[in-house]
């Protein structure tokens, strides 16, 4: 195993982490919609209930997405969480006031009440897909940060710091950014998407599942237009590219130049698509299937993971510096060392075995779909 | 350094960061503790009604499933926000302490890592099955869930502590010039630091005991009103002998820990004891004032005569007892200096294409004064000092009610058992005057104070560091104006303290209701 191999292994790793928890989004995408696909407040309970089995692993995910990033490519650590500061730390609350939200809600001695942390649960469920599909569209916009890793040797300086933002803003800056913002209201109608999917599928609910498989199309609208805008902006704009020595230039039309030299990507990408299309649409016309976010579950997977793995191989810089192209960084300059790597990639083969575990417990749980008789007689939120 | 003129940072920055990763650490360990203790008794009780089950006693196996359920719900409860308030903590190594990321990313990002793939999984996994498994799996695979969220949350202590035993006590890794940070070249060196054991089983068992101080208080209420005496007695046992292993456990592990602080942070251990002038055959101090003689030497040395160095001693420079001479601190920053400004002029030597001979002197220059490479960031000595009397109060606070909790917990022991048989034959510790179960209820806040009083030890102990000996604070901190992370800190203190109160609220009223009443 080469250095380059384990730099390009790790970046795969975090993409797929990346990728994996854009679809678990689906338990804010369906939080965000309590109201409209839960009319009643059983039928809310049902969908809080039903999100409530799930928002663990999306809350896990992050962590170890988190922790995965630090391990393999701690430049990108510092730099983006140090600096786009005020994006993390609402994406952060807002993860904080979900996490609660669920246990909480209808304890007795809640002195709250539930609809406090049924509100909670709502503006996790916007902001939070938001926020982090504005921070994934930050790998193709560029953020406003500088790298100066000699002002470590200045002793004589209050604080010799590395990385910092180039304005006072912290990362807010990027929501001015529209093309940004438009690939964070994608993620946003995306996440409902998976939401009123999941919850189809999860809940036996007639009520419930007819609104979902109407309410889709007005996630789905939005989103497609979004999504297509995006892909095409995407496509057609110029990318960051990284020469042999490490030099960061502007290259017409990057990331479609990816898409062809790394074709297999360009498939992965089209497989995603249509199976999202495919579970949506399926789930529109046809009243009794409830599958849907099987299909549209794995072509979001793999639609963020050719995504990711665009910005990042290739040649490409993948937290590209507006503020200056040189302290681009890229999965060479930002990386962890080889023996890190390396250990990490032993780490990494338990994934598989990890994923078994959670694949056979949710199966064991999800053999009966949630009902209304279940919240009334078991462990219910 | 040109870069250096866009700084945002002001002094108060490094101060309000340091007070918001406090906070949330601080909010973290109130959450984090009972999971590790309530894990342990609700697994030992599941345990039973399997058992009781698998020998067809109905009638027995009802009321342990009911009791197991009702501890569960408390677990449940609590679980969320030590959830949630540690994804802050680890996010805030990133948001707040953007240096140290880079600086140390390299060793301290792979715990983390192992952390979310081994344990958060295994944790959240089967807390799902644990709670909403009862119907839907098999006894024996619910039971497994039950341990295995326990064990979850435990491996995830594990690599938290080796990161944190990393911070006190760095190993396994080297210093790279052309990348300007610290790499790892040993996982086992790190993964399994003797210190990083030490303070994990320190730690553990101090959660288990606040486990069994919870569980003790909460049995104790209900004996208090007189409700749910069968299953109050049973938990109280378990609660207890829980407790009473940990504690012991906790007491062994502690001295353990003294001596690895007394080993790689004297300073530290000069600070717990306020030791200015240090010697051979040291007493420690109960209160000012007041000392064992000859036990601060056995507790840091394992030696009655052990010399310990005082605070004076450290700042100074000392001679051992084997002859070799520890270094003042001046001398430490001279080297510090000289070893940043050697690394200064590697990398321009190597930017400027010089030839390999000045290149490798100035590399020799900063391997020759590596291990003090942090005090080059310290201005005056009297920077190097721990705040004292927090150190000093805090370790007394820890080791005074961790003696106490030992008595505490084997007089509830031998009480719920009548043992000894002459002491409790005219007493039923069911039925005794209100004032004891008021004791025992008033020791679960005296619990949280003890183990937080302990990772005030280990954190004030350690400043200014954050890795010691490599990175003071204000080396490690991110370039954030103060305002804003003054605005988190406060938004951060309003939200933690709001949902603890909600969840005291609703603990108490759980508990108030008790477990369902089937086996009544």
């Amino acid at each position: 195993m080469t250095y380059d191999f384990l730099q390009h292994y790790w970046w795969f790793i975090v993409s797929l982490l990346g990728a994996l928890l854009v679809f678990l989004l689906f338990v804010q995408g369906a939080n965000s919609m309590i109201r409209s696909l839960g009319v009643t407040d059983e039928g809310r309970r049902l969908v809080i209930n039903s999100t409530g089995r799930k928002w663990e692993f999306t809350f896990t995910t992050l962590v170890t997405f988190g922790g995965a990033f630090f391990a393999s490519f701690p430049l990108f650590y510092s730099t983006s969480f140090g600096g786009a500061y005020w994006l993390w730390m609402i994406i952060l609350f807002t993860f904080v006031l979900q996490a609660v939200s669920y246990e909480f809600q209808n304890k007795i001695g809640n002195f709250l009440g539930p609809r406090t942390f049924q509100f909670f649960l709502v503006l996790n469920g916007i902001l939070g897909p938001l926020l982090l599909g504005g921070a994934v569209a930050t790998f193709f916009e560029g953020s406003n940060f500088l790298i100066a890793k000699d002002n470590m040797i200045d002793a004589t300086s209050l604080t010799p710091i590395i990385s910092r933002w180039a304005n006072a803003s912290h990362g807010l800056d990027a929501l001015l950014n529209p093309w940004i913002l438009i690939l964070g209201f994608a993620v946003v109608f995306l996440a409902r998407i998976l939401g009123i999917l999941y919850v189809i599928n999860n809940v036996n609910d007639d009520d419930i599942r007819s609104r979902g498989s109407i309410r889709i199309i007005g996630a789905a609208v939005p989103f497609l237009v979004l999504f297509v805008a995006y892909l095409v902006h995407l496509l057609l704009k110029d990318g960051y590219a990284v020469n042999a020595e490490g030099y960061i230039l502007m290259e017409p039309m990057k990331y479609l130049k990816n898409f062809l030299d790394m074709w297999y990507l360009a498939v992965v990408l089209l497989a995603g698509v249509v199976l999202v299309l495919w579970g949506i649409i399926k789930t529109i016309v046809s009243n009794k299937y409830v599958g849907g976010i099987w299909p549209a579950g794995i072509g979001t997977v793999l639609v963020v993971l050719s995504l990711l793995l665009c910005a990042g191989w290739n040649g490409t810089a993948y937290y590209p510096s507006t503020a200056e192209l040189q302290s681009s960084l890229t999965i060479a300059n930002s990386c962890s060392s080889e023996f890190t790597l390396r250990t990490m990639f032993y780490v990494s083969l338990l994934v598989p075995f990890v994923l078994a575990y959670i694949v056979y417990c949710w199966r064991a749980i999800d053999k009966k779909k949630l009902d209304k008789e279940e919240i009334k007689t078991e462990h219910a939120y | 350094m040109l870069h250096n003129l866009l700084l945002n940072i002001d002094a108060g920055t490094i101060d309000w960061s340091r007070a918001q990763f406090a906070l949330t650490a601080i909010y973290h360990w109130l959450f984090v503790p009972l999971t590790l203790g309530l894990a342990v008794i609700m697994g030992i009780i599941e345990t039973i009604y399997y058992r009781t089950q698998k020998r067809g006693d109905e009638t027995a196996a009802l009321f342990w499933k009911d009791t197991a359920k009702f501890w569960q719900k408390l677990f449940g409860i609590n679980f969320a926000m030590g959830v949630a308030t540690g994804i802050i903590l680890e996010f805030e190594f990133g948001t707040n302490w953007s240096n140290y990321s880079w600086f140390v990313g390299d060793i301290f990002g792979a715990p983390l890592a192992v952390e979310g793939i081994v344990a958060f999984f295994m944790e959240s996994t089967f807390v799902a099955v644990m709670f909403f498994g009862w119907h839907k799996v098999s006894r024996g695979f619910h039971l497994a869930s039950t341990w295995l969220t326990g064990l979850g949350a435990t491996i995830s202590a594990w690599w938290i502590l080796v990161a944190n035993a990393w911070m006190q006590y760095p190993v396994g890794c080297e210093f790279n010039p052309d990348t300007m940070r610290n790499e790892m070249v040993s996982f086992a060196e790190v993964a399994l630091s003797p210190f990083a054991v030490s303070k994990f089983c320190h730690t553990v068992t101090s959660a288990w005991i606040i486990g069994g101080i919870f569980c003790v208080g909460v049995c104790c209420w209900y004996l208090l009103k007189k409700r749910e005496t069968k299953m109050a007695l049973e938990s109280m046992k378990i609660g207890a002998a829980v407790g009473l292993v940990a504690a012991v456990l906790a007491a062994a592990t502690g001295h353990k820990s003294a001596q690895d602080v007394s080993r790689v942070q004297p300073m530290k251990l000069a600070a717990m004891e306020a030791l200015y002038d240090g010697g051979t055959g040291q007493g420690l101090k109960l209160i000012e004032g007041i000392e064992v003689p000859y036990a601060l030497s056995f507790m840091a040395t394992n030696d009655f005569n052990g010399y310990v160095p005082g605070i004076n001693d450290l700042l100074n420079g000392y001679t051992r007892p084997d002859g070799t001479r520890e270094p003042s601190v001046d001398e430490k920053i001279e080297k510090g200096k000289q070893a940043i400004e050697a690394l200064a002029a590697y990398r321009k030597a190597k930017a400027e294409g010089a030839d390999e001979a000045a290149v490798d002197a100035q590399l020799s220059i900063i391997k020759a004064n590596m291990k003090y490479f942090g005090y080059g960031y310290i201005k005056d000595k009297a920077q190097v000092v721990p705040p004292i009397a927090v150190n000093f109060w805090a370790f007394r606070i820890m080791v005074g009610l961790g003696c106490l909790f030992i008595l505490f917990f084997a007089v509830v022991l031998a009480g719920a058992y009548g043992f000894p048989k002459q002491l409790w034959q005219k007493r039923d510790i069911t039925a005794l005057p209100a004032w004891h179960y008021w004791v025992a209820i008033a020791l679960i806040p005296l619990g949280y104070i003890a183990s937080e009083s302990g990772w005030l030890v280990a954190e004030f102990g350690r400043q200014p560091w954050t890795i010691q000996d490599m990175l003071p604070t204000w080396a490690a901190v991110s370039d954030l104006q103060s305002g804003s992370v003054i605005t988190t800190f406060f938004l951060f203190l309003v939200l933690f303290s709001t949902m603890l109160a909600v969840e005291i609220s609703i603990l108490l009223k759980q508990i108030k209701k008790g477990p369902d009443a089937s086996h009544e």
